[in-house]
């Protein structure tokens, strides 16, 4: 169960090799939880991220499971049996959907198959594993879906409008999942992070406000405290945005980036 | 405030996804940790009591009186909540023995307006009249009255406990069952009625003595020489002050008043009750009212406000030991994040370790407006029930106050470590690690549940949290 801050014991990861992912449950991990799965594609770096997980925690003293268990989100008709298994053997306080492809803005615009595997990714398969932890919680009676957007999402742009169109429609299914599950006692939060330094991201120019993945863990853990439907990182970036939302196209489309 | 629930058992087919009725949606006094129940069902009689419990699903039940524990010990997140305030009749009273036979639904301040006119009062009361006699027991709730007259459960003379079988069981002090039932937050069955010994009063007037003490040291020093002196004795600490002020506090105490101490007016009707309230708090406030800074000058006024020494002061029941019932709903004033209470008790050796507290809070500014200590005296057998000699800590703090889970778990590593212990009533974020050595008999606790109801039909969120 929860705390009385939202803290939860036990957690699940879809995606389970995110940078964002592991520096949120690393934060869990020292206050509150001793259960974490993390859900991804079996990879020996799902393997790797576990056992760091499992001996940082032996280095402390503390007793925790780390399990991990195969989820590939462009499988979406698995996820059911999947995603299934892991809530059969107990209470899952948290969810946190944090898988997605950044893509190649410039190769995927030539390459439509390529651009659909973002799509399918980032939406489609967040929407199939989200209803299914979506309902497994309402079963429950309580747990938090936690779900990685991007600020990217607010509004398309020019450079990397496909990524961002996957996030928009994301971000869309879990606000409107928020609304779904309201006064069930299962908390949706959407958290919309600039930039934040990552593998994802190594390489591009550092976009203004930019953050790390502590920054946006933090974030997580005080808007679940608050029991908070929008979570912005940095949280300056919920102003910049209503401005850029709002600024007429011909100028928005001249803006560097 | 009895909840008006419509009674759910109809069985009907839900949406996965639609919203449930908000009114299953359950915390606790405190407002944090939200839940949903699958059902939320207020039993009338045993017969309907029992069909309840049958019905539960694979996520169990738990009982719900009014809803005052602060934490999650009354909410069964996807499972049953059994509303026992249906459950409210008084059966029978013994007004020559002075016994009370009621339902567990029944609140405090039902008995008191029954039992009053007969000059009778209930043994043990908490700072709210608004707890059930089912909470009462499965809190083992205390009062201002402890280091006389020790927690409910010592003035239960039975109690009829619905079990996880289906049988309805009466049970007695001095078994395993009332042990583990007495502060077993409600996880041994759901109590269906108790007979309760009262407390024969003349009138219903307190004679209250008040006195300003400047410091922590001088409270516990008067406390330990002259706390015998009177029936009722509770503290009320400015944790805000600092330096020498550090700890200074409010010290009241009180008896009930004898017919002969009332003036002739009063004399009349000395039996009379009649509290008075406020209109309830507004159901919007924002979080963030009380900071450090407000509750600094409430503080210092409280403090300021009291008399330095005053005797005999005749006050009302409701003003000397419920105060805060007189705002209705008042854990509003805490906004939407809530607010934690947290109640420690430590043995008298260990009056270093409640010095360190008390520095540590106040050196943290911690805003808390209704910190309270007392002196407990022995405690009562019951395996789970939370008072033990010593002295006892009470505060409460905006769940909100950033950095306040990991400060309030180097207050839990204190308390460990002298030998302490919390109140589950209270608590919604302990680490289940110090529960153990808190509560040396959880073992036994355990051991009977897993006998007694195999397949863990009666649980709660807190027991879920705690691992109970």
């Amino acid at each position: 169960m929860k705390d009385a801050f939202g803290t939860p014991q036990s957690l699940l990861v879809l995606g389970g090799t995110s940078e964002i992912a592991l520096a949120t449950v690393r934060r869990f991990l020292a206050r509150r939880t001793r259960t974490v799965w993390l859900a991804g594609r079996p990879t020996p770096a799902l393997d790797a991220a576990a056992e760091q997980l499992r001996e940082e925690a032996a280095a402390r003293g503390a007793e925790v499971t780390i399990r991990t268990t195969a989820f590939d989100a462009l499988a979406p008709e698995t996820h059911e049996e999947r995603l299934g298994k892991v809530f059969a053997e107990g209470d899952i306080d948290m969810v946190l959907l944090a898988f997605g492809v950044l893509g190649d803005q410039r190769e995927d615009e030539n390459d439509p198959m390529a651009a659909v595997r973002v799509a399918q990714t980032n939406y489609t398969g967040a929407v199939s594993s989200g209803l299914v932890c979506a309902r497994a919680l309402r079963t429950q009676g309580h747990g938090s879906l936690v779900v990685l957007s991007s600020v990217a999402g607010e509004r398309a742009r020019r450079s990397n409008f496909l990524y961002g169109s996957s996030k928009a429609g994301l971000d869309a299914f879990a606000q409107g999942l928020g609304d779904a599950l309201h006064g069930t006692g299962v908390h949706v939060m959407v958290v919309r992070p600039g930039f934040v330094r990552t593998r994802m991201t190594a390489g591009r120019a550092p976009a203004p406000f930019a953050t790390t993945p502590e920054a946006v863990a933090g974030a997580i853990a005080h808007g679940l405290l608050r029991r908070a439907g929008t979570v912005w990182v940095p949280a300056g970036l919920s102003a910049v945005m209503c401005v850029l939302r709002h600024l007429p196209r011909p100028v928005f489309r001249r803006l560097p980036g | 405030m009895p909840a008006q629930h419509q009674q759910s058992s109809h069985r009907r087919r839900t949406p996965p996804l639609r919203a449930a009725r908000r009114d299953r949606l359950l915390t606790g006094w405190g407002r944090t940790a939200p839940s949903g129940a699958a059902t939320l069902s207020r039993p009338r009689t045993v017969a309907e009591a029992v069909s309840a419990v049958r019905a539960s699903g694979a996520r169990g039940s738990t009982p719900r009186g009014l809803g005052r524990a602060y934490g999650d010990a009354a909410q069964n997140a996807g499972g049953t909540v059994l509303d026992t305030t249906g459950l409210d009749r008084v059966r029978a009273i013994d007004a020559e023995r002075g016994t009370v036979v009621c339902e567990a639904g029944v609140s405090l301040h039902r008995l008191m307006e029954v039992l009053l006119p007969l000059g009778w009062f209930v043994p043990v009361t908490p700072g709210t009249r608004y707890v059930t006699v089912g909470g009462a027991i499965g809190a083992d709730i205390h009062g201002k009255n402890h280091h006389v007259s020790g927690s409910f459960t010592r003035h239960v003379r039975s109690l009829e406990l619905l079990t996880a079988d289906g049988e309805v069981r009466t049970v007695v002090p001095g078994t395993d069952l009332f042990d583990a039932t007495a502060g077993g937050m409600g996880l041994t069955g759901l109590v269906l009625s108790a007979t309760v010994q009262l407390l024969p009063v003349e009138t219903s007037l307190m004679c209250v003595d008040t006195d300003r003490l400047p410091d922590l040291d001088s409270l516990l020093a008067v406390l330990t020489a002259t706390d015998h002196r009177h029936r009722y004795s509770v503290a009320w600490i400015d944790l805000l002050a600092r330096g020498t002020a550090a700890g200074r506090s409010v010290l009241t105490r009180g008896d009930h008043a004898p017919l002969d101490a009332l003036p002739a007016r009063a004399r009349r009707d000395p039996l009379a009750f009649r509290p008075s309230q406020l209109p309830p708090a507004p159901r919007a406030l924002p979080s963030g009212l009380l900071r450090g800074s407000t509750v600094g000058a409430f503080n210092r006024f409280w403090y300021r406000k009291a008399p330095r020494r005053r005797r005999g002061e005749l006050q009302k029941l409701s003003a000397f030991f419920h105060p805060l019932d007189g705002l209705p709903h008042w854990n509003r004033v805490y906004g939407s994040t809530g607010f934690v209470q947290w109640q420690c008790v430590l043995g008298h050796a260990h009056d270093d370790a409640l010095r360190r507290i008390v520095r540590l809070i106040s050196r943290r500014s911690c805003p808390s407006f209704l910190a309270v200590l007392k002196r407990f005296g022995p405690g009562d057998p019951g395996w789970l029930s939370f008072p033990t000699e010593g002295w006892t800590l009470a505060l409460d703090i905006p769940a909100g106050l950033p950095g306040l889970a990991e400060f309030l778990d180097v207050l839990d590593g204190e308390v460990a470590a002298a030998d302490g212990r919390l109140y589950l009533a209270k608590d919604a974020r302990m680490r289940p690690e110090l529960l153990p050595a808190m509560y040396p008999r959880l073992a036994d606790f355990r051991a009977l549940r897993a006998e007694l109801d195999p397949r863990g039909l009666f649980t709660s969120d807190l027991a879920r949290r705690l691992s109970l």
